[in-house]
């Protein structure tokens, strides 16, 4: 495979990409962070964590003196202002004992997979299930494999990407994945290939996952002009109580390459998420993401994407549906590096009961990126009297010729659509499921995957309209 | 069929409707014609029941109900009808579920078993001719980013769908070009029945050479001042509004 994409680590490390970033500015010395020390030690024993490579354990010293340093955020961190950490910060979680067994079977994981021929890698409490998984690791066109099976079998590519987007300077959750991921999934496809069939990367937690937290990492590195679709799914089933999966995907995109990138996350709600995508683009790459988030107690979504070569296009949409006392939190940063480039962001949320929804969006438009085309939005409708949502999209704009738009509502359901159903003779009940459904979908035909949208739109009317 | 007598209506603290009389027999086409502002609309929306409008006074009886007690989706089950001009657009539902679901409720409510989807579909194929619609047209969201003709043409293949009693149509002809206003027109000719009735609200006389009408009435200031067969409404168009707003004592300044 060749490295045309080793110029772009470079730049994303360097200097000039992201300088506008305040560090974490946390309370350090959290006494969870004392438990985090006594369970990485116990890491460091484990016969699959001692044999990794020396460029794999020095990357998780790495990861876990900045985790230290960090600390987990509070409030006075500007990125975390209006989601409260703790109930992550102050839970002391377990590590999984090595090879535990668990009592997932092909039938309970039946709900989470889309219709059509996909490549399945299940993941279980972190750790890879192989009678649960079936994919092909790839025709030499393009290379597919758990990141513990990349890593043993020393793929160059691995060493060289891992870790080069992943900010662990600034986000102690990144750092905390960094000292801990225990296994993943390595994505390269080779100079203009294209990958025919989808990835569908399933996560999951079950009950013999209680109260331990997991570390999964992903790899996805596009050669030029290459095409790939890969999905992240995360679930938990009944009995994961406590269950906090902590993921970090990253990808680059050599020039020309095309990423679709799905994340559906749908824990149950007595869990807890936290992922963060970091994404790398060079000229006329187009990276698709979607983030569909319905489940955990409380969940952050992170996703960064850097437009650094001419022409370069990103698509950011989501969908979060909350309810009950569920806490879900995405920020997204869309940085404008090299000029024509173009970035198209729409997130919407549906929020009932005591939920709280918070959107954090920026676009960061550097001096040389002339002519940027930036279009953001973030809308939610709140259901309930109770509900809560804090938006707040951030244009930051140095260069002086580009179009930029961004905008936030929070609303409720649309009067005059209301009269204008019940005006055809469907009942106030209908009408207001059908209209919150159509809140939900119109996002969700944003998507280009069709049997995930299809899946997700059954999901939203069976949610709201039935 | 229906029976309005001294109703008055408004928005907020404003009352814009101050009195209105008017009878419709079935198989009768009324025309209610009048200057901007002068309450054509809100008539057409309290009608229909839109919680926007606050009704202050009078009554309407519409097959031996009082149709102001009556919810706007139990008025539309009743066979009431409001063709929007303005429609509203529905991103993210489709025409034909719309379209089903309306139809289905209607049904549910007069006591008919649902429709399945592939009869409806049937029905919906043969209903679309009516308004020369492209078939395309049901599976993209309600209304959304159809062309003004598209939307009015949606409206009446609603209509179609429903077959009212009495059918408003809420300034059917702004913003159609004189083809898309022919084929909305004849779509409600041909589905006009002895047994059912149709208001037609219009600034202009233009529509009214397509759907011609038994009556046509004039409302200012929010009441009725003239009643007239469907001649009123050429000579409507040849003298304009001012000669019987000035008859009926009121200004032009005031109407504008």
């Amino acid at each position: 495979m060749t490295n045309v994409l080793d110029q772009v680590t470079k730049k994303a490390e360097s200097s000039d990409v992201g300088h506008s970033r305040e560090p974490v500015n946390a309370a350090k010395g959290h006494t969870m962070v004392e438990a985090y020390k006594e369970l990485y030690s116990n890491l460091k024993l484990q016969s699959g964590v001692a044999s990794q490579p020396a460029w794999l354990n020095d990357l998780r010293d790495k990861g876990f003196a900045k985790f230290e340093e960090l600390g987990f955020p509070t409030k006075r961190n500007e990125d975390w202002h209006f989601t409260n950490s703790a109930p992550i910060a102050t839970k002391k979680f377990d590590l999984r004992a090595e090879g535990a067994s668990h009592s997932v079977t092909k039938e309970a994981l039946e709900p989470f997979l889309f219709e059509g021929d996909w490549a399945t890698i299940v993941f279980v409490n972190g750790e890879f299930d192989k009678d649960l998984s079936n994919f092909h690791r790839g025709n030499g066109r393009f290379f597919i494999s758990t990141l513990k099976e990349a890593t043993a079998n020393d793929i160059r590519l691995v060493e060289q990407k891992l870790g080069g987007l992943g900010q662990i300077d600034i986000n102690a959750f990144a750092a905390l994945n960094t000292a801990f991921m225990q296994d993943g999934v390595f994505v390269g496809v080779s100079p203009n290939a294209v990958v025919d069939q989808p990835v569908h990367i399933l996560y999951v937690g079950d009950s013999t996952g209680a109260n331990t937290f997991v570390s999964p990492r992903t790899l996805i590195v596009a050669d030029h002009h290459s095409e790939v679709t890969v999905v992240e799914s995360f679930v938990s089933l009944n009995g994961a109580e406590g269950y906090f999966s902590n993921a970090v995907t990253e990808v680059y995109l050599a020039p020309g390459a095309q990423v679709k990138h799905y994340k559906v996350q749908r824990q149950t709600e007595d869990s807890f998420h936290v992922g963060s995508s970091f994404v790398y683009q060079k000229g006329d790459s187009n990276y698709e993401s979607f983030s569909y988030a319905v489940g955990s107690s409380l969940s952050r979504t992170n996703v960064d994407t850097i437009l650094d070569g001419d022409g370069a296009h990103a698509t950011l949409n989501g969908l979060y549906m909350v309810d009950g006392d569920q806490v879900v939190d995405h920020q997204t940063r869309i940085e404008h590096v090299a000029p024509n480039c173009t970035s198209h962001e729409i997130y919407k949320g549906i929020l009932d009961g005591s939920s709280q929804g918070v959107f954090n969006g920026k676009v960061y438009v550097h001096p040389e990126a002339q002519k940027t085309d930036g279009k953001q939005s973030n809308n939610n409708l709140i259901l309930s009297d109770n509900a809560e949502v804090n938006t707040k999209p951030q244009l930051e704009i140095f260069a002086d010729d580009v179009r930029c738009t961004h905008g936030a509502t929070i609303g409720r359901l649309d009067e005059n659509s209301l009269f204008y159903l019940k005006s055809r003779g469907v009942s106030a009940v209908t009408a207001r499921k059908l209209l919150t459904y159509a809140f939900a979908a119109e996002v969700l035909e944003e998507m280009t995957i069709e049997p995930i949208k299809l899946k997700l739109e059954e999901l939203a009317f069976s949610r709201f309209a039935e | 069929m229906l029976d309005i007598k001294g109703l008055r209506a408004g928005i907020a603290d404003r009352e814009i409707l101050k009195g209105i009389d008017l009878k419709v027999n079935p198989g009768e086409v009324h025309a209610v014609m009048g200057p901007n502002g002068s309450g054509k609309s809100t008539l057409a929306q309290v009608l229909a029941g839109n919680p926007g409008y606050e009704v202050l006074g009078g009554s309407v009886n519409y097959e031996g109900i009082d149709l102001l007690e009556l919810a706007p989706e139990e008025r539309a089950q009743k066979g009431v009808f409001l063709a929007f001009q303005y429609p509203v657009e529905i991103p993210g539902v489709t025409n034909s579920y719309f379209l089903r679901s309306a139809y289905n409720e209607v049904r549910k409510a007069q006591g008919k078993e649902e429709m399945d989807p592939l009869d409806f579909l049937d029905l919906i194929e043969e209903k679309m001719k009516l308004v020369e619609m492209d078939p395309s047209m049901l599976n993209r969201s309600v209304n959304s980013g159809f062309s003004g003709g598209e939307k009015k043409r949606n409206e009446i293949l609603q209509m179609a769908v429903l077959e009212p009693k009495l059918a408003i149509l809420d300034e059917t002809d702004s913003g159609l070009d004189i083809d898309a206003l022919r084929i909305v027109a004849e779509g409600v000719n041909k589905l006009k029945r002895p047994d059912n009735a149709t208001i037609v609200v219009t600034h202009y006389q233009r529509l009214l050479n397509y759907i011609v009408p038994d009556f046509v009435h004039v409302l200012a200031h929010g009441r009725i001042i003239k009643s007239g067969g469907k001649e009123l409404a050429l000579e409507l168009e040849e003298k304009g509004y001012d000669w019987l707003l000035e008859s009926s004592g009121a200004t032009v300044a005031s109407v504008a």
